[in-house]
């Protein structure tokens, strides 16, 4: 198995990924790129601005959220995403900058990332977390 | 895991998960479902999130749960939860992110036969007039300022703008507006994505259909209703958009200390809750009904766009193209009610996440024409199979909390049904069938694949059988359009 890495759960009503990482800065943005993935995003060839995010949180679980979130709070105002996610964690505080690209097409919008069962745990294969989307 | 044996039957339509399964239970959790579709519920995690829900501090017996019960986030989709108000809790993950998700009927007097032939335009004009898709928008663009009207007259702001006529309002749940709504409650974000969105349908489940009225069974509030066998309806699904999003997920953000502040232990972290009398509990109830009231204004707006296509259709076809509303009610939200409990009123939130409020007969918070029969309840079944009309009941009152089933209810994942299903082919099979289908995801579409539904006549037949709401009529579709 990879080091890091996300793949689909069954869930019937929503969306689900499992998300494994060696450390909480490739769990992020394994689960930025899984949720990527889950909406079937195409971007177009140009390039976008520049998107900095700087974030803080009591817990890594709130912080994994609100970056989520974040992210697609983006996707729905500026119709803008992001093909990779550099970030770095310090803490309960997360810093990245983000380049932007404009959507051509998204298969399926995700309306929000939940706090569902929601844990970010040392497991067999490093980081892992379990998130749930409701689409 | 919870299994057949820990519960207790109480009718072929009733069953009890009492408190004593859990420690942390408050109260004990009631089932109307079958014997057949409980056995369907115990695969997925829907009734162990009912025995959480029934861990909510102040809440009220029994925390009910519907036939169309799936599981969801939290909260079983097809729950209900009363918290004692105001000193018991308000959680916004028991209500869902599309706050005040719900379902609008409006009926014609088209015979479907004397249609047939204009229902590909139609379907083409429902699809230009009403947008839909991911991150859609209209054509109203609004300032913060008439948002913040919009967040305080619900579809009254569409009447103002000519949009709506007063009998639609009277026809609508709380008149299409829900006292106590306050915008400054509402973050600047959640803002900047309803003010587009706006007369939009969206994409998921929500969808516009055009049906026929396919049986009859309660001739009398048939009649109340205006719905005759063999005439076109139109059936409006959809909520609050990225507004009502926004809201729930700022909240359930901004709660996760709250929880912590008032000492609340909870089984999971998405059931985060305030007091209903605490600042934090206010705030989100203030915004709550701000994205409620934002949700009854788009499917007003909706409802005009549909009659501007109608209009365009039928007008010079010796045909009355008009449309006059059912009733338009939600599925997703948290009032505060009156109940009797014990012999007493008590007032208590009642959280409904994928269930239907269905007030029985008398209640005075319904309309004058349907007082004497009971409150319409619209049930959306999976795409292509049937949707029904049914009636609240005195049962309802007592045993559910003036609640019933809100639609089919999802048995297959959405992973599972885009391997199983493909979209085009069940489009073509779909048009094969008699029901014209416009879509903007072919994905999106098989997703929606009735297969991956339970069957919602049984569904129906449960609540019927249960006495917690009344069949009415029974509605086929003709033309369906979604996001």
């Amino acid at each position: 198995m990879n080091k890091a890495g996300f793949e689909e759960l069954q869930h019937t009503a929503d969306w689900a990924l499992r998300v494994w990482a060696p450390d909480r800065a490739e769990l992020f943005r394994q689960a930025a790129l899984g949720m990527n993935t889950l909406m079937g995003l195409n971007f177009e060839e140009e390039a976008g601005g520049r998107v900095d995010l700087h974030l803080t949180a009591e817990d890594d679980e709130s912080l994994l959220v609100s970056f989520l979130n974040e992210i697609l709070f983006y996707l729905e105002i500026d119709r803008i995403g992001f093909e990779d996610f550099p970030l770095k964690l310090n803490g309960n505080r997360l810093d990245a900058e983000l380049w932007g690209k404009p959507i051509r097409s998204i298969e399926k919008p995700i309306k929000a990332v939940t706090f569902h069962n929601l844990v970010v745990e040392r497991g067999a294969d490093g980081l892992e977390a379990r998130l749930v989307f409701d689409v | 895991m919870i299994r057949i044996q820990d519960l207790h039957k109480i009718s072929d339509y009733e069953w009890e998960i009492p408190k004593s399964y859990r420690q942390d239970m408050r109260v004990a959790v009631r089932l109307f479902v079958t014997r057949r579709l409980l056995e369907a519920a115990l695969q997925d995690l829907s009734i162990e999130q009912a025995v959480n829900a029934a861990t909510l501090p102040g809440v009220v017996e029994p925390v009910v749960v519907m036939p169309d019960m799936h599981q969801g986030y939290g909260f079983p989709i097809g729950g209900v939860a009363a918290t004692r108000y105001p000193n018991g809790v308000i959680s916004p993950g028991a209500i869902g992110y599309d706050i005040n998700c719900g379902v609008r009927l409006l009926a014609s007097t088209i015979p479907l036969e004397a249609a047939e032939e204009r229902l590909d335009n139609l379907a083409n004009a429902l699809n230009h007039y009403c947008p839909s898709g991911v991150g859609s928008e209209g054509s109203i663009h609004l300032t913060t300022a008439e948002l913040d009207a919009v967040c305080r007259q619900g579809a009254r702001w569409a009447l103002k703008k000519g949009m709506a006529s007063e009998e639609d309002l009277r026809r609508t749940e709380e008149n299409g507006c829900l006292e106590g709504a306050d915008p400054g409650k509402v973050s600047q974000r959640a803002k900047q994505r309803g003010m587009a969105q706006l007369g939009t349908l969206g994409a998921g489940n929500h969808f516009i259909e055009v049906d026929v009225v396919d049986q009859i069974f309660d001739r009398e509030a048939a009649a109340a209703m205006g719905l005759q066998e063999g005439m076109l309806t139109l059936m409006i699904h959809c909520g609050s958009r990225g507004f009502g999003h926004q809201i729930c997920t700022d909240y359930v953000q901004d709660l996760q200390s709250a929880v912590k502040r008032y000492g609340i232990q909870l089984p999971d972290r998405e059931l985060v809750c305030a007091p209903l009398d605490s600042p934090e509990g206010q705030n989100y109830l203030a915004a709550m009904r701000s994205a409620a009231n934002y949700a009854f204004c788009n499917r007003q707006i909706l409802a005009y766009h549909a009659r501007r296509a109608f209009e365009e259709v039928f007008a010079g076809s010796g045909l009355r193209w008009q449309l006059h509303q059912v009733y338009d009610i939600a599925h997703n939200m948290g009032k505060v009610e009156s109940h009797e409990v014990n012999g007493r009123k008590l007032k208590v939130c009642v959280h409904r996440k994928g269930a239907t409020r269905a007030f029985g007969p008398g209640h005075p918070e319904l309309p004058e024409v349907y007082k004497p029969i009971g409150q319409p309840v619209l049930v959306p079944g999976s795409m292509g199979t049937a949707s029904w009309v049914l009636i609240g009941t005195e049962d309802s009152m007592t045993r559910s909390w003036g609640s019933t089933c809100h639609g089919a209810g999802r048995v297959l994942s959405r992973n599972k049904a885009k391997k199983d299903f493909r979209g085009e082919r069940l489009r073509n099979e779909l048009e094969q069938s008699g029901i014209h289908v416009r879509a903007g995801s072919m994905s999106g579409l098989a997703e929606e694949a009735p297969m991956a539904y339970k069957d919602v006549d049984e569904v129906v037949e449960t609540v019927n059988g249960a006495g917690i709401a009344r069949k009415v009529a029974r509605l086929r579709p003709v033309i369906v359009i979604k996001g």
